[in-house]
């Protein structure tokens, strides 16, 4: 545990260094800043974040794959994988303190959004329970999103090629899913309700805690972290 | 301290490691040679456990390089030839994050990133320590990627084409550098330049097309270049006369005569590596020939590898489409 905590504190001071963790996270800030002037803070609206919870999941498709396209796929056009796999770590350490790293540097920009809540607070009653439940469903959602583009950024050594195919899959669970989920005909629109990742986020920016959503995040997390040591250990099936 | 047993190694179906064998003893150092392809680095490689072997064994420091990866890791130092360091790091933060991962109690990292930086020279004449990484020139980042290499004293340093990218005066002072870690530590570094080996390594292990080609010490390899003594006479006098004197001398192999106007190009080669060249001398002065050039020829070691792995090319090109 003390090694992959150690790369996770890298792999947040790499962020830290980064131009581009910057550009997302000041483009993040602003969206949503819009978002929550433009359809939240205003006169006669209700005291909630939900209807910014909802737009921050679907900026979300976008912004977690431009966070995670650098974290391995920048390792290996520099050569510092080798010279990393190279010290006695073993490939499940690299990539849960990557995935650490990178969710600790999410959740410090969801850690700005407080700022709208306490606004909120200051000039309305807004529901503390639903408040808490809708940051859970962020965090869950956020880590099964980085952890594809965990996973994608260890497909290749270019980051773009690395991002696109982040938002590619990101898109279709929680893009195509949602359309597939109104338009399709059943059994297919029932498959596709469950496989919606917005489905079960909206439940959490709804205020309710279910299990199913829970069970859903973390095991798509659990499944593309495998998936990303899998990719991994893959240089010693070649 | 290093055991490798039938190494092989596939890509598809090209084998750019062909069933070698060799052992390194504890102290040496062992110098990897052969031409760029050869397989040096991809051999490195399955020893530092980055990739794993097709078929055969590899031992380091009694551990085997697959099933026990990570006490091999422990044990070893390596440097790749490029060596990757992240750039927006300086180097007394990558050097202390590279300490932790290789498990130094965090009491002890400061004297082992000291005693690494003096060694390395990253402390002086100017201090690189505070340095970014990304600003540093290609001599010093092989310098801190040595210095990471030798944080936790491993008792095996695996070095990469060391020199490779250095100038003249960055090479000497990398060669001097290996030659003082020689004997606390068994090295195996790999290069393609024969002269730069051959002045540090105790013992070569020359690989060409996935094959070792040759191995010995510097003079052994030497010594089956050209075999035991040859010497090279340059005489005024009779073809006939000369060639016939020389055959008479006790234990000369073979003569071979050349002539250059008046004088004759001789070469002697010996069945053994006694230094004829007193009794070249006075048989020329007894005869009255006129002598003006005796020297004993050392045999090349640069022709050798040349010839090696020019041999070993070729049936490497044979060798590549691997028949099924």
């Amino acid at each position: 545990m003390r090694k992959t905590l150690l790369l996770a504190r890298r792999e947040i001071s790499g962020f830290f260094y980064s131009p581009v963790a910057y550009v997302i996270g000041a483009l993040f800030l602003l969206a949503s800043g819009i978002w929550f002037f433009h359809a939240i803070f205003r006169q006669g609206q209700p005291a909630t974040l939900r209807p910014l919870f909802e737009a921050m999941a679907y900026i979300m498709v976008f912004a977690t794959p431009l966070l995670t396209m650098r974290l391995v796929s920048e390792e290996f056009r520099t050569g510092t994988f080798e010279t990393l796999v190279t010290a006695p770590v073993t490939d499940t350490q690299v990539i849960v303190g990557k995935f650490l790293g990178v969710l600790f540097f999410y959740m410090l920009l969801l850690g700005c959004t407080g700022l709208y809540m306490w606004l909120l607070a200051i000039y309305g009653r807004p529901d503390p329970g639903v408040a808490v439940m809708g940051y859970c469903g962020m965090v869950l959602l956020g880590a099964a999103f980085l952890a594809v583009g965990l996973f994608t950024s260890t497909l290749t050594t270019h980051q773009a090629v690395a991002a696109i195919l982040g938002i590619a899959i990101l898109s279709v669970f929680a893009i195509l899913m949602q359309l597939l989920t109104l338009h399709a005909p059943s059994p297919w629109g029932h498959l596709a309700a469950r496989l919606n990742a917005m489905t079960y986020f909206k439940d959490f920016a709804r205020g309710m805690f279910d299990t199913r959503g829970v069970v859903f995040f973390l095991s798509s997390t659990a499944l593309f972290l495998f998936l990303s040591v899998k990719m991994l250990e893959s240089r010693r099936w070649k | 301290m290093i055991d490798v047993r039938n190494l092989t190694k596939k890509y598809g179906c090209v084998r750019a490691v062909d069933g070698i064998s060799f052992h390194v003893d504890k102290g040496s150092i062992v110098g990897f040679l052969g031409p760029n392809g050869a397989g040096k680095t991809t051999t490195l490689k399955i020893l530092t456990c980055y990739q794993p072997a097709t078929s055969g064994q590899a031992a380091i420091a009694g551990f085997d390089v697959l099933t026990q990866s990570l006490d091999v890791r422990r044990n070893i130092g390596y440097m790749p030839e490029s060596p990757g360091l992240y750039p927006e790091m300086k180097v007394h933060e990558f050097l202390k994050f590279r300490a932790a991962l290789r498990e130094i109690p965090r009491r002890r990292r400061r004297a082992a990133i000291a005693r690494v930086a003096v060694l390395c020279r990253l402390s002086e004449p100017e201090n690189m320590l505070r340095r970014n990484m990304g600003e540093l020139s290609r001599g010093y980042r092989q310098r801190v990627a040595l210095a990471d290499a030798l944080l936790h004293s491993p008792p095996v340093l695996i070095l990469d084409e060391p020199t490779s990218g250095l100038d003249p005066t960055q090479i000497r002072s990398m060669r001097e550098l290996i030659l003082t870690l020689g004997g606390s530590h068994t090295i195996i570094l790999s290069s393609h330049i024969l002269a730069e080996v051959e002045q540090t390594c105790d013992r070569l292990i020359v690989i060409a097309g996935g094959k070792i080609a040759a191995c010995g010490t510097p003079d052994e390899l030497r010594k089956s270049v050209i075999g035991p003594s040859r010497i090279v006479a340059e005489i005024q006098g009779n073809r006939e006369e000369v060639l016939q004197a020389f055959k008479g001398i006790p234990d000369v192999r073979d003569v071979q005569i050349k002539s250059i106007g008046k004088w004759q190009r001789v070469t002697i080669r010996n069945k053994d590596n006694t230094d004829r060249r007193s009794d070249i001398a006075h048989l020329a002065h007894k005869r009255g020939w006129a002598l003006r050039e005796l020297r004993d020829e050392a045999g090349s070691l640069e022709d050798f590898f040349v010839q090696m792995t020019y041999e070993q090319n070729i049936e490497s090109t044979d060798r590549r489409p691997e028949s099924n």
